[in-house]
């Protein structure tokens, strides 16, 4: 799943022989099978146990998660799963509710029940941010923060020195109470990323708050009643604290009610896992637990008939049933009051209806409904956009790109640019494709110690990143590297030594005595290699370290003399470089 | 026993050993005490084992060593360096050597040469990094010496090839530290050895070890720090190192970019992959923009702060920190901020409710995006955006600091700072607010941004409110609506939070003057005047009406048109406020009225104003009158204290001036009056009368006399003499007082004694200026000394009694700039009916909050006094974080003060008063004492001015009602 779409995320790794499923998420377009991935593709016949290595959950979100029990109890698996623990807590209150309103609203039988929800959870392994877990002896994940919602966390997935990161759903820039996605400089050599805003560069979130604030605000002096449709997790918190914190700051008294249910219990769990929320409300906890809400009181049915202006806050968001459709249904005859769609709404709800400018809604019943009260939309939404993305590729450095859970037209720009920009591979599979990526696994061999001193000891310093010259044996015996010096090399292969020299002649046009040349290409050469030792010996040859250079004159032409420059293998690389100087030529100056 | 006996032999072995060393040490420290040393050296030879030796060597560190025998304690050291096996030895044995050489007095090129020697042998890194560090206090303590610098620069050379990073680290900030500095004298004496300490560094920067990265970068800026001019072949080294993966590593390199790129702002650099070619401080600019969208959040911080001080940035540049290129599905979308702008040049209000209202316009070229660019793209966008407050502060400095150097910058980035005002961090809106005062001479604010600014209005918290008041004190507005929203809000704010008021009026008042013709269209709204009908008059008390009259009349001030839409009660109202607030009310120019005060055009120097000049008459005329008849004195004094009273209140600017003199003439006065009476001829003791009016007199003078003194600012050195010399004719007055009031000579002989040690000191004090107090009471009293001394104490008040008649009344000289401190309790305002109720025994905290204005130092000086019907006096002392420093010679105290009671049958009125402490030791008198005779004055000092301590009440006292109740059983 996820394969240039969005919903249904599930991803199948096999890397260095294991076999990772990332997500497990359901499809919220389909009723039918559809809805969840596909998981006959994984193996036709036998136990997916034995074909999976283990499940990684990146966040709560049902199109991430949605899937897992029907996965893990009805087709059947029982390695692990590993998740975060906020995701771990408020998971299964999420699937319960899905599990209720296609069951026991739809009437739909052959689904999942809560005691597979509960065996489900059971199968999970919780885990803490930037721990770096273990599942075999090879294969560990570590997590990392991601944003987007509570206990969101990007993976990493290493098996030997082959990595890959999964980022999940992430957020680079931090909202009112969630920071932004970070991952260290870990170069994995596959970066999964989502893609949902591949070509949307967002407006700074200050300018957006603000004016959701500010007609928030107005309406409420105006004694108006507004009503903002949410769904129970994720944006509705943000949402909270942002009216919460203005209440507070501007000393304001109109309620703000909150419709109970689902909210009230994943509150708790914000409440709880204060670790994972941004700067602020981390730091403010010490004094009063932002989550902890002083203004926003649980809402009762009864309340919406109340005199004098409030804010209320009811699901689902997209005004397509339930409390914020009753509501709505009440307060929409009245100027004053106003409805703040916070998000993007499925075209046939209420909510696009209203959106798009539609005044007579038609109820149920040929009931018309006039709607009178304004309409207002504004956009939070916690997906890295563009640059986020492309700062996210920038700061961990991927080798290769993948991307996920996105329309393929949007990806598709977004691929070229990354491409562009980090010349890195870009790949962007659909649903079921298999990409293959060939990395260059580094292959450790063992060296010995004696030989690795007396390398470094020789030359400048060691480098940090550049790769390092070395004269060693390379021994492959027994399915393993050995970098031994020559010396061993020779005594343990039983091998007797034998010395390469290589001798070259290079012509040089000189009018002069032969000692005169000498003198010259040693002063040359003195000037040029001021690192190494240049000697002038006084039978008339010049030697650089060990390398001996002999001029004599030309049989024929007395103009041009010969220069024999002679060096053994070990000192190729100067000798070379030594021949290709003296080709050039000598300086004129020194005339 | 056994114990016992241990001890014994315990005893009698150190002893022994003690001895037998000491011989030994003894004839090589002659010179040094050889007792610490010793007992050092006995130590270490006593341990048998490297643990012992090592707590040997702590228990040593705690003591301190003398200068003198810091050298023979040096030499047992490196003895025992020598033969000890222990690397953990060596290495205290090693920092402790740094240690000592850092005792004060003690140079240390003596054992230079051995702590090198020591390095050549040493085989631990651990030790030679400490050895290393040791050698780098010595060299920090011989700078002077280049020698010995260059020494150890080569010796840091020779181990920079260490494999250990941490010997590494230690010779790069050796080097860092020590190396040349001056190219030309360094060139000849080192041309071999330290060959150019930069590139030395310069090859470190890619070691292995990010810990000796981070070295070499802070090596390299610590020689710049020391004047070294850094080539300009490291900054593209140095930018590599900015992808470095360790985030100190980047942290020290984007500080050493700023540092190339102020020192080459104008040389060329190459783009890569391109063929143009860029100024490098443009390029600088851009990689240091790139680093603030950094991994690591301290990296993040030192980038934008450093932004800000980089000046010499095109403006082509600047502009673009600020420049995100929105866009939504390819199409190219403009940002909220452009919105508005085109909604405010279309001349409407921004409907903002459409869904879809945003949707974006034009197709974008999908080639020309660029989505990270290389260059300085939104680097604030990202900086005002970040998750850390830290870097969001970071980023409105930078912001702040650009903008002031470049007026169109700072019109960019108005829209950005508007929209920090919302952050969720009161620090950083607090900081935006004030980085937006800053720079608010360059820049007008549109309808749509004042909106969101005064929305800010309503923050509960007073601080980010004032701020706000501040910031509209000096902006600029362009409309007569902006004005009119302006004015709602304020008023709204006034309602909600009626203890602005003050701070509303005085925003109003320079609102009104900075636009007056923008005022004048809205002048008939505003006092809702009507052509037709009369209007009923508002309430004179109300203090929304006062705030729109302040507006108006300062804006009335340079439009002389306005007052023709005036109504009779306007200017009814007017004379009233020009007399109540006249602070904030101007002079104007009104027809149909006389001119009470002459309009004070600004161009008018002080010596030509008026009232300065009346200031100066009325003195003039006191100073000359002397030897008038005391009754007439005594009259024109009265008369010329009541005038500058009455001056001081109408001229605020003056107020501090003409009550200091008020204030001495009123001692001068009381002076004359209490001398003055016939009755002192009298041989007799005096009346009771007499005596009571004279020791008041004198009382009151003291008290006055240290008003004077501490309670203006700006009181000089020629002021301080003639307070003093006030508070010394007080004191003789008090001497004579006490001389005619007491029978028996004992008491009278002390009192004498301790005066004349008080004009010992004054004199002292004042040598240099009392040429100018001819014919003075101490001028004479001087002349008399001799006499004086020796004279009985009778005699001595005899002649006190004539030279305090005849002395003649000194000519106090005012300063420029005189103003008396002024405390405000704000809040508790003492008009609450309901008692504060408690439970008695337990404390309730009482918020106070005051203005202060012309205080100097007033964490120090300024308390709290709560005074309890019993008459119970506490004194509070406030935190020095409860003072805010709104503006110069302004203060606010915004504190809280404990009170407790024991039960009281009915609720009862406590009083709040601010007051002033001071301490005579610390007056001006005796600060001025060092530069003149430093020596002597010293030990004459603590007797004669004994730190007179006392208070001031300097505010009004406030009353509150408070109820202590019995605790309930």
């Amino acid at each position: 799943g996820a394969g240039q779409d969005v919903g249904r995320s599930c991803i199948l790794v096999s890397i260095a022989g294991k076999n990772v499923m990332l997500d497990c998420g359901m499809h919220m377009g389909y009723n039918d099978d559809r809805r969840f991935p596909d998981f006959s593709y994984i193996t036709q016949n036998g136990r997916l146990t034995d074909f999976l290595d283990c499940v990684i959950i990146s966040h709560f979100h049902l199109d991430h998660c949605g899937a897992l029990p029907y996965f893990s109890e009805m087709v059947g698996y029982d390695g692990p799963i590993y998740m975060t623990h906020p995701t771990k807590a408020i998971c299964p209150i999420l699937l319960e509710d899905y599990r209720k309103i296609t069951v026991d609203k739809k009437g739909e039988t052959n689904f999942f029940t809560s005691q597979m929800i509960k065996d489900c959870m059971k199968k999970v392994v919780a885990v803490h941010l930037h721990q770096t877990v273990q599942v075999d002896e090879e294969l560990e994940i570590k997590a990392y923060y991601a944003g987007h919602v509570l206990g969101a966390a990007m993976f990493q997935i290493k098996v030997g020195c082959e990595s890959v990161v999964y980022t999940g759903d992430y957020n680079m820039t931090p909202d009112r109470h969630l920071g932004a996605a970070w991952i260290d400089k870990c170069r994995p050599d596959l970066l999964i990323t989502e893609s949902t805003y591949a070509t949307t560069i967002r407006d700074s979130k200050r300018c957006r708050e603000r004016d959701f604030l500010k007609k928030v605000h107005e309406t409420v002096e105006r004694g108006g009643k507004v009503l903002i449709p949410v769904f129970a997790l994720g944006r509705a918190q943000e949402l909270c604290i942002l009216l919460e914190t203005f209440w507070e700051r501007m000393n304001l008294k109109a309620p703000i009610y909150f419709s109970t249910g689902l909210t009230e219990k994943a509150n708790h769990y914000y409440k709880l896992f204060i670790t994972w929320t941004n700067q602020k409300i981390r730091k403010t906890f010490v004094q009063r637990n932002m989550f902890e809400f002083k203004h926003i009181k649980a809402f009762d049915r009864a309340f919406a008939d109340n005199p004098g202006p409030m804010v209320v806050f009811a699901t689902p968001g997209m005004l397509h049933a339930g409390q914020s459709l009753q509501i709505f249904r009440k307060w929409a005859g009245n100027e004053k009051n106003m409805v703040i769609m916070p998000g993007y709404c499925v075209q046939g709800t209420v909510g696009h209806k209203i959106l798009s400018g539609q005044r007579k809604l038609e109820m149920e019943g040929r009931q018309i409904l006039e709607v009178k009260m304004q309409v207002e939309y504004m956009s939070f939404s916690a997906h890295a956009d563009a640059k986020g993305i492309m700062q996210l590729i920038r700061q961990a450095e991927p080798r290769n790109v993948l991307l996920v859970h996105g329309e393929a037209k949007k990806m598709e720009f977004l691929k070229q640019k990354i491409e562009q920009e980090f010349h890195v591979n870009c790949y962007m599979p659909a649903n079921g494709e298999t990409t293959t990526i060939f990395t260059n696994p580094s292959i450790p061999v063992d060296i010995s110690l004696g030989l690795l001193k007396r390398e470094t000891a020789i030359g400048l310093l060691p480098d940090a990143k550049k790769p390092k010259l070395m004269h060693g044996t390379l021994i492959m015996k027994d399915n393993s590297f050995r970098l031994v010096s020559p010396e061993q090399a020779l005594k343990e292969l039983g091998l007797a030594e034998h010395q390469l020299r290589f001798t070259c002649r290079v012509h040089i046009q000189d009018p002069r005595k032969e000692h005169e040349t000498v003198l010259r290409v040693y002063n040359h050469l003195k000037g040029v290699l001021k690192d190494y030792s240049v000697q002038h010996l006084p039978d008339g040859s010049i030697t650089v370290e060990s390398i001996l250079i002999q001029a004599t004159a030309h049989s024929e032409d007395q103009g041009t003399k010969v220069l024999l420059v002679s060096w053994t293998y070990q000192d190729e690389e100067l000798g070379s470089y030594l021949t290709s100087l003296l080709k050039k030529g000598l300086p004129q100056s020194s005339t | 026993m056994a114990a016992h006996l241990k001890k014994r032999v315990y005893e009698e072995f150190t002893k022994v050993v003690q001895q037998q060393h000491e011989d030994l040490s003894a004839k090589k420290l002659r010179l040094t005490k050889p007792s610490k040393s010793a007992a050092l050296h006995v130590d270490l030879c006593k341990a048998t084992s490297p643990a012992d030796a090592l707590q040997y060597l702590l228990q040593f560190t705690r003591k301190p060593v003398e200068v003198e025998s810091v050298e023979g304690v040096v030499r047992i050291l490196l003895e025992h360096y020598y033969k000890e096996n222990d690397a953990s030895v060596r290495l205290k044995i090693a920092s402790l050597l740094g240690l000592l050489s850092k005792t004060a007095g003690f140079s240390p090129d003596c054992i230079m040469d051995d702590a090198i020697n020591t390095l050549q042998n040493e085989k631990s890194h651990q030790v030679l990094a400490q050895l290393l560090d040791t050698l780098l206090v010595i060299g920090t303590k011989l700078t002077e010496n280049p020698s010995v610098r260059m020494r150890l620069v080569e010796v840091a050379c020779k181990h920079l090839t260490d494999s250990s990073h941490g010997v590494r680290n230690k010779c790069l900030q050796l080097i860092g530290c020590l190396g040349p500095v001056e190219k030309g004298a360094a060139k000849e004496a080192e041309s071999q050895a330290a060959k150019d300490v930069q590139k030395i560094i310069g090859d470190h920067f890619n070691d292995q070890d990010p810990r000796v990265r981070t070295a070499a970068i802070k090596a390299m800026l610590q020689l710049h720090e020391r004047g070294l001019k850094l080539q300009q072949a490291i900054y593209s080294q140095a930018c590599k190192l900015l992808a470095d993966d360790y985030e100190q590593v980047r942290s020290a390199a984007v500080q050493l970019i700023w540092v190339l790129s102020q020192l080459y702002p104008e040389s060329i650099v190459p783009i890569p992959s391109s063929n143009e070619e860029i100024r490098l401080v443009d390029d600088a600019f851009g990689k240091i923009c790139h680093m603030v969208s950094d991994g690591s959040w301290v990296v993040r911080v030192q980038a934008a702060k450093l932004l800000g001080s980089m000046q010499q940035v095109s403006s082509h540049f600047l502009e673009q920190t600020l420049d995100k290129k929105l866009m939504s599905d390819l199409r190219r979308k403009r940002t909220a901020h452009e919105r508005a702008k085109e909604l405010y040049s279309s001349g409407e209000f921004s409907s903002g409710r459409k869904w879809g209202d945003d949707a974006p316009k034009e197709e974008i070229d999908t080639g020309a995006v660029n989505l990270i660019e290389s260059g300085a793209c939104g680097a604030f966008v990202h900086g005002l955006e970040d998750e850390m407050y830290e870097v969001r502060i970071a980023a409105v400095e930078a912001l702040c600091m650009l903008a002031q150097s470049s007026p169109s910058f700072a019109e960019k980035c108005l829209d950005f700072l508007v929209d920090m005002f919302n952050d969720e961090i009161e620090e950083v809106r607090l900081q935006s607010i004030h980085t937006m005062r800053k720079i608010s001479n360059n820049i007008t604010l549109r309808e749509d941004q004042l909106d969101t600014v005064l929305a800010v209005l309503e923050d509960s918290s007073r601080d980010i409110r004032e701020a706000l008041h501040e910031l509209l004190c000096c902006t600029n507005v362009s409309t007569k609506e902006g004005i009119h929203l302006a004015l709602v809000e304020l008023l709204k704010n006034l309602t909600k939070y009626p203890t602005d008021r003050e701070s509303i009026w005085k925003c109003l008042k320079f609102l009104g003057s900075r636009h007056p013709t923008l005022v004048l269209p809205l002048v008939p709204e505003l006092l809702s005047t009507h052509p037709f009908f009369d209007t009923p008059e508002p309430d004179m008390d109300d203090p929304a009406y006062i705030a729109v009259l302040v507006l108006i009349f300062n804006a009335a001030k340079s439009c002389p048109t306005m007052p023709a839409l005036f109504s009779d009660h306007t200017f009814r109202h007017y004379a009233y406020l020009r007399d109540s607030l006249s602070h904030l009310v101007p002079p104007l120019r009104l027809p149909g009225r006389k001119l009470v005060s002459s309009p004070v055009s600004p161009n008018i120097t002080p010596h030509e104003d008026p009232s300065q000049q009346f200031l100066h008459q009325s003195l003039e005329r006191v100073y000359n009158l002397q030897h008038l008849d005391p009754q007439g004195i005594q009259e024109l004094l009265e008369f010329t204290i009541r005038d500058l009273q009455r001056l001081g209140e109408l001229q605020s600017e003056l107020a501090g001036m003409a009550d200091f003199t008020a204030t001495y003439l009123q001692c001068q006065l009381l002076l004359i009056k209490a001398l003055q009476e016939k009755l002192w001829n009298v041989a007799a003791p005096l009346y009771l009368k007499q005596n009571a009016l004279a020791s008041a007199a004198a009382k009151q003078i003291l008290e006055e006399t240290y008003k004077m003194e501490f309670m203006y600012s700006g009181v000089e050195g020629q002021q301080v003499v003639i307070i003093h010399h006030m508070r010394l004719q007080a004191k003789a007055l008090q001497l004579i007082v006490t001389a005619r009031t007491t029978r028996g000579v004992e008491p009278l002989f002390g009192m004498c004694e301790k005066f004349l040690q008080e004009v010992d000191s004054f004199q002292r004090c004042f040598i240099s200026e009392l040429p100018h107090m001819q014919g003075s009471f101490v001028d004479k009293l001087l002349d008399l000394m001799p006499r004086l001394v020796t004279s009985k104490s009778s005699e001595v008040v005899k002649i006190l009694q004539t030279t305090l008649r005849q002395s003649t009344f000194l000519h106090l000289p005012l300063p420029e700039q005189l103003h008396r401190a002024t405390a405000n309790i704000i809040e508790p305002t003492g008009e609450s009916d309901n008692p504060l109720r408690f439970t008695s025994g337990l404390v309730v905290a009482l918020d106070v909050d005051a203005t202060l204005e012309h205080v100097q130092d007033p964490q120090g000086t300024v308390k709290v006094q709560v005074l309890y019907p019993d008459g119970q006096a506490q004194l509070i002392h406030p935190k020095p974080a409860d003072f805010r420093n709104p503006g110069p010679g302004r203060h606010r105290l915004i504190t809280q003060v404990y009170l407790s009671h024991t039960a009281w049958t009915e609720p009862c009125q406590i009083e709040v008063r601010l007051l002033l402490a001071y301490n005579s030791n610390r007056s001006k008198a005796s600060a001025k004492i060092p530069k003149s005779t430093w020596s002597e004055s010293l030990e004459a000092l603590p007797q004669s001015e004994n730190g007179i301590e006392g208070t001031i009440p300097f505010s009004k006292p406030v009353k509150v009602y408070i109820m202590p109740k019995p605790a309930r059983r």
